[in-house]
C-alpha cells in the first residue's frame, strides 16, 4: 500500500470485482460468502481513494458509481424478469426482486461505507441508503405500481369473496408502497390506499343494498358484525395499520349508518320485533355493533324512541276509544288500564335499557323524551295528571278491588311515583291527589296510613317538600283528630249536662293543608245545633285564638230510618241528614220550603234531593215522580222503603271538581313564578334575561313548565312593584332591588 | 296631561310675583298665550324638564328661578328664544332619553302612582316621539287602544318604547326577537301587526 495515489480505473476495477460476486450470490449461483478480507480489501480501497488529494480525490466519482451500478442491475436484471409476469406471478416476482435489491443495497453500502461519514454530509446528497431506493423507485416503482395496485385489489375482492389467498405475498408487496414513501406515507395512501377505501365503499355498498332487502334484521346485524371482523383481521395480516380506522369507518357507514332506519324499522324483523319477542341477544348485539361507530347509538336511540312513542301512544288511543265507544261501566276503568299498561310498558322498557343497553345515558333520554310525549296526553277531558291521581287513589282505597297484596302496593305506589316525572304538569296532578286524600282521609274507613305515608315520603323525595308538605299536614291531622277525640270523650264524661245524648265525632283540619272547601250556610237541625256548641265548648278548654269553621259537607250522619217492613240504618252525608231529619216534623214538603228551611243554593239542594228520591235508594217519594228535580215538586217520606240490608249507605256523588282544580293551580302559577323569579333575583344580584328564564324554568320543572309569556308578565309585575329593574345600560339584563 | 294648574305668573319672569298657589289658575295657560305656544306644545314639556319640575302643572317658586337663571332669561322676548335652543338641546342624544324619562314621570299625578293609564300613554307618545317615529308611534297608539291585556302602562314599558323605535326596523319588525328581553305588551304588539300584515 504506501503512499501511491491509486487511479480511478485501476480502484474501480477492485470494485467491479466484489460488485459481480455480488451479483453473482445474489443470482443464486455458486458462490462463497464475501470472508472478512475480501469485505476489508473493498472497504479500504473506497476509503483510500476518498482521502487521497485533489484532483485524485474520487468521492464524488465513486458516488454517482454506486448510483450507477444499481440503474444498471435494475435495468439489466430487473426489469426484464418483471415484464412478462402477471397478476400473482408478477406479484411474487416484484417482492423477490425488491428484496434482492435491498440485499444489494446492503453490501454495497456496507462497501461504500465511507461515503456515508463525510461525503453524503459535506454535499448535502442523500445517504447511500436512501439512493438505493430511489434507484428501484425510479426504475421500477414508478412503472409497475398501477399494474401492481390493481392485482392486489383484486386479490382483496377475491378474499372477500370467499377464497383463500396468499396474505404473505400481499403483504410483503404492500410494504414495498410503504418502504417507497421513503419515510412518508405517501405512495402506500396515494398509490394504494385511496383506491382500496374507494373499492371497499362500493364493494360494501353493493353488499348492503342487497342484503337490506334479503337479510333480517338480527341476520343482517350478524353479516355486518362479521365482516367488520374480516377487515379488522385483514389489517392486521396484511394491510398497513394506518389504515384501519379509516377502512372501518368506511365499512360502519355502508353497511350501518346508511341503512340503519331501514334496518331498524323492518316490518318482521326489526326491533319493534325483537322486543316484542324478547331477542335480547339481538338487542344487545345492535347496541354493540352501534356503540362502535361514531354517534351510532344516536341513531339506534332515535329509533328505540320513536318505537316506545308509538307503544305509549297506542295504549293512550286505545283508552279514547274504550270510554267513547261503551257507556262507560266502571266510571274511569279505561283509564285505570291504561296506567297499568303504562306501567308495564315503563317496567319492560326499563329492564330492556339494562339489559340490552347499558343504561347508556342516551337510551335513558329516549325513553325519557317519548314517555313524556305520551304521559301528558289528556284523554276524553281527563287530563293525564288526573288519571294518575285517581289510579293511586284507586290503590290507596283499602288495597283496590284486587285486594292487592302489601308489597304489591308499596311497588306499585313506587312506580306510580316514577311515572310522574314524566307528566309536565305536577302541580295539577298534587292538586287531585289532595282532594282525592282528603276524601280517603275522611270518608274512607280502614285507610292504611303506612302507605298513605310511604308514598307521600316517595314524592317528597322525587319532587321536594312543596309538593307533598301540605298532605302530610293533612294525614297528621286525622291522627290527632283521633288523639284529640278520646279527650273529648273524657270531657263529656267529666260534664255529663253537657252531653247532647247522641254520639259524635268530629274531625278539626288545619285549614292550610286542606283543600278549599265550599261553605254552606246550612240550618242545622236542633240535634245538630247542640253538638256544635258543646264541642266549641271543648275545643276552647283546649286552645283560645282559633276560630272553628263548620263544614258539614264533609260529614257522615247514621240515621234510624223507621220504614214499615223493617228499620234500616242510614248511612248518609250530614246535608242528606238535614234533608231527612225534617220529615220527622212535616209528613209533606214542597221544594220550596225546603229552600226555605235549610237556607241552600238551588244547585247542591237539587244534588241531595235526587240522590234521596230518584236514585238507587227512594227514601223520599216525589210528586210527580220523574226523573229529575225541579223546583215545583213536593217530597214525603217513603214508609215502604225497604232494602235487603239492615244498612245502607245513601251515595251522594262528588260534584265534578276537575274544572276547579284546574282553575286553582293556574291561579296559583303566577305566584310560583313570582317566588322562583325573586329567589333567583335575591341569589344572583344581576342577571341576563335569557338566563333569568332559563333558570325559572329549571327551579319550577319540578312542579310545571310555565311558558315564556307568563314568566315574562310576572317580570313585568315585579318591575312595577320595585322587587326589580331592568339595567340602564344593558337592556337585557335585570337588577334586584333589595 | 299638558300641564294644567300653575303658580301665578306675571312678566317679567323673574319678578317675586310667582307666589305658589295650589288652586287652577290660568299661570301657565297665561305663560304660554304670552309666549305664542299652545299648553299642549311639546316644548312646555321640555321646559318643565329644564326646570326640573317635580310635579305636573306646577313650578314652584325655586324651580321658576332657579330654572329661568340657568336659561340666562331674564325677559319674555329671551324665554321665547330660549324655547327654541330648548329644542336643539333636548334633541342631543345624551339629554334626549333623560327627557323622555322625565316626560313620563311627569304624569304620575298621584303619590305612589308607579304607571299611567293608557290614554295618557297615547298622547305622550304622539307629543313627545310623533314627530320624530311618526309610523312605529301611529301604529303603536292603535294598537295600545285595541288591546286588552294592559290599562295601565309603567315605566319600564315606556322606556322600551324608545328602544323599539330605536332599534326594531320598520315595518317588517324583521329584527325583533320575542325571546330577548323585551317587555311582553311589545311581543304581543309585534304579534299583532304581523298577524295584521300576513
Amino acid at each position: 500500500m504506501g503512499c501511491e495515489n491509486i487511479e480511478f480505473d485501476q480502484g474501480w476495477g477492485e470494485m467491479e470485482k466484489g460488485i459481480e460476486k455480488l451479483k453473482r450470490i445474489l443470482a443464486g449461483e455458486k458462490e462463497t460468502p464475501f470472508t472478512s478480507r475480501e469485505y476489508m480489501t473493498l472497504y479500504t480501497t473506497i476509503y483510500n481513494m476518498c482521502n487521497q488529494k485533489a484532483p485524485h480525490d474520487y468521492s464524488e466519482q465513486l458516488y454517482d458509481k454506486y448510483k450507477e451500478t444499481l440503474d444498471e442491475y435494475i435495468t439489466s436484471i430487473v426489469l426484464p424478469s418483471l415484464k412478462d409476469k402477471h397478476d400473482e406471478f408478477m406479484l411474487r416476482e416484484l417482492v423477490e426482486r425488491w428484496l434482492n435489491h435491498k440485499i444489494m443495497v446492503k453490501w454495497l453500502t456496507r462497501f461504500f461505507h465511507y461515503l456515508d461519514r463525510y461525503f453524503i454530509i459535506q454535499k448535502s446528497v442523500p445517504a447511500l441508503n436512501e439512493v438505493g431506493t430511489t434507484c428501484f423507485l425510479n426504475l421500477v416503482y414508478e412503472d409497475v405500481h398501477p399494474t401492481i395496485q390493481d392485482i392486489v385489489l383484486s386479490l382483496i375482492d377475491k378474499e372477500r369473496e370467499g377464497d383463500q389467498i396468499d396474505r404473505a405475498l400481499l403483504k410483503n408487496a404492500l410494504e414495498i408502497f410503504v418502504e417507497m414513501g421513503l419515510g412518508q406515507m405517501n405512495r402506500y395512501q396515494d398509490d394504494f390506499e385511496a383506491r382500496f377505501l374507494q373499492e371497499t365503499t362500493n364493494y360494501y355498498s353493493r353488499k348492503a343494498s342487497k342484503w337490506i332487502e334479503e337479510d333480517s334484521c338480527p341476520d343482517y346485524l350478524l353479516k355486518s358484525e362479521e365482516c367488520l371482523k374480516k377487515e379488522v383481521d385483514r389489517v392486521s395480516s396484511y394491510l398497513h395499520s394506518s389504515s384501519e380506522t379509516k377502512l372501518i369507518k368506511k365499512v360502519q357507514h355502508e353497511l350501518l349508518v346508511l341503512y340503519v332506519n331501514q334496518l331498524l324499522e323492518k316490518e318482521d324483523s326489526g326491533i319493534k320485533v325483537l322486543f316484542r319477542d324478547d331477542k335480547v341477544d339481538d338487542l344487545s348485539r345492535t347496541y354493540r355493533v352501534y356503540n362502535k361507530i361514531s354517534q351510532g347509538l344516536d341513531l339506534v336511540a332515535n329509533v328505540f324512541k320513536q318505537h316506545v312513542t308509538i307503544e305509549g301512544t297506542a295504549f293512550v288511543q286505545q283508552a279514547e276509544e274504550a270510554t267513547s265507544n261503551q257507556a262507560s261501566n266502571t266510571p274511569g276503568g279505561h283509564e285505570q288500564v291504561l296506567v297499568k299498561n303504562i306501567l308495564e310498558l315503563h317496567d319492560n322498557y326499563m329492564t330492556y335499557l339494562n339489559s340490552c343497553f347499558q343504561n347508556h345515558n342516551l337510551f335513558q333520554k329516549a325513553l325519557k323524551e317519548a314517555f313524556e310525549v305520551f304521559c301528558n296526553k289528556t284523554v276524553n277531558g281527563s287530563p293525564s295528571a288526573e288519571i294518575l291521581a285517581s289510579f293511586a287513589d284507586h290503590i290507596l282505597r283499602k288495597g283496590g278491588s284486587e285486594k292487592l297484596s302489601d308489597e304489591v302496593i308499596e311497588e306499585t305506589l313506587e312506580k306510580v311515583v316514577k311515572l310522574l316525572q314524566y307528566v309536565i304538569d305536577k302541580d295539577v296532578f298534587a292538586e287531585f291527589y289532595r282532594k282525592k286524600l282528603a276524601r280517603r282521609l275522611l270518608f274512607d274507613r280502614g285507610t292504611n296510613d303506612d302507605h298513605e305515608r310511604s308514598i307521600l315520603s316517595k314524592l317528597k323525595q322525587q319532587f321536594g317538600a312543596p309538593l307533598t308538605s301540605k298532605m302530610e299536614g293533612m294525614v297528621t291531622d286525622v291522627v290527632l283528630a283521633k288523639e284529640h277525640q278520646s279527650s273529648f270523650q273524657e270531657y263529656l264524661r267529666n260534664n255529663p249536662d253537657v252531653h247532647p245524648g247522641l254520639d259524635f265525632t268530629v274531625t278539626v283540619l288545619t285549614t292550610g293543608f286542606w283543600p278549599s272547601y265550599k261553605w254552606f250556610d246550612l240550618s242545622l237541625p236542633s240535634e245538630m245545633v247542640k253538638w256544635v256548641k258543646v264541642f266549641k265548648g271543648f275545643y276552647e278548654t283546649k286552645t283560645k285564638h282559633r276560630k272553628l269553621t263548620w263544614i258539614f259537607s264533609l260529614g257522615t250522619s247514621h240515621i234510624n230510618g223507621k220504614f214499615e217492613p223493617k228499620p234500616i240504618e242510614l248511612i248518609v252525608s250530614t246535608h242528606q241528614a238535614a234533608v231527612l231529619l225534617l220529615f220527622n216534623a212535616s209528613e209533606r214538603l214542597s221544594y220550596s220550603e225546603i229552600v226555605a228551611q235549610l237556607n241552600l243554593a238551588h244547585d247542591d239542594l237539587i244534588r241531595l234531593l235526587h240522590s234521596l228520591s230518584c236514585a238507587k235508594y227512594k227514601i223520599l217519594n216525589k210528586e210527580p215522580s220523574s226523573k229529575s228535580i225541579s223546583q215545583s215538586d213536593s217530597f214525603k217520606f217513603n214508609p215502604n222503603f225497604t232494602d235487603k240490608m239492615r244498612r245502607i249507605k245513601v251515595p251522594l256523588p262528588p260534584v265534578d271538581e276537575r274544572k276547579k282544580v284546574i282553575e286553582d293551580v293556574d291561579k296559583d302559577r303566577p305566584y310560583a313564578i313570582d317566588a322562583a323569579i325573586v329567589r333567583i333575583m335575591k341569589s344572583r344580584e344581576v342577571i341576563t334575561h335569557q338566563q333569568l328564564i332559563s333558570e325559572t324554568i329549571e327551579q319550577l320543572s319540578r312542579m310545571f313548565k310555565p311558558n315564556i309569556k307568563a314568566i315574562k308578565k310576572r317580570i313585568e309585575d315585579l318591575i312595577t312593584r320595585d322587587y326589580m329593574e331592568r339595567d340602564r345600560d344593558n337592556s337585557h339584563m335585570f337588577r334586584y332591588l333589595a | 296631561m299638558p300641564p294644567r294648574a300653575s303658580k301665578r305668573k306675571s312678566a317679567p319672569p323673574n319678578s317675586s310675583s310667582v307666589t305658589s298657589s295650589d288652586g287652577r289658575s290660568e299661570g301657565i295657560e297665561a305663560l304660554c298665550s304670552d309666549l305664542g305656544v299652545d299648553y299642549t306644545d311639546v316644548r312646555i314639556l321640555m321646559l318643565a324638564w329644564k326646570l326640573k319640575a317635580e310635579k305636573q302643572g306646577y313650578f314652584t317658586q325655586d324651580e321658576w328661578q332657579t330654572g329661568l337663571k340657568a336659561l340666562g332669561v331674564d325677559s319674555l322676548s329671551k324665554l321665547k328664544k330660549a324655547l327654541s335652543d330648548l329644542e336643539k338641546e333636548v334633541e342631543k342624544p345624551s339629554n334626549y332619553e333623560d327627557f323622555y324619562t322625565y316626560a313620563f314621570r311627569y304624569c304620575l299625578t298621584e303619590e305612589k302612582q308607579k304607571s299611567v293609564d293608557i290614554e295618557s300613554i297615547c298622547e305622550l307618545l304622539n307629543l313627545v316621539l310623533g314627530v320624530q317615529f311618526r309610523p312605529q308611534i301611529d301604529s303603536l297608539i292603535e294598537y295600545l287602544k285595541v288591546q286588552n291585556d294592559y290599562k295601565v302602562i309603567n315605566s319600564d314599558q315606556w322606556i322600551n318604547f324608545l328602544r323599539f323605535c330605536k332599534e326594531i326596523s320598520f315595518p317588517d319588525l324583521e329584527n325583533y326577537d320575542a325571546t330577548q328581553a323585551w317587555p311582553l305588551i311589545l311581543d304581543n304588539y309585534v304579534e299583532w301587526m304581523r298577524e295584521k300584515h300576513s
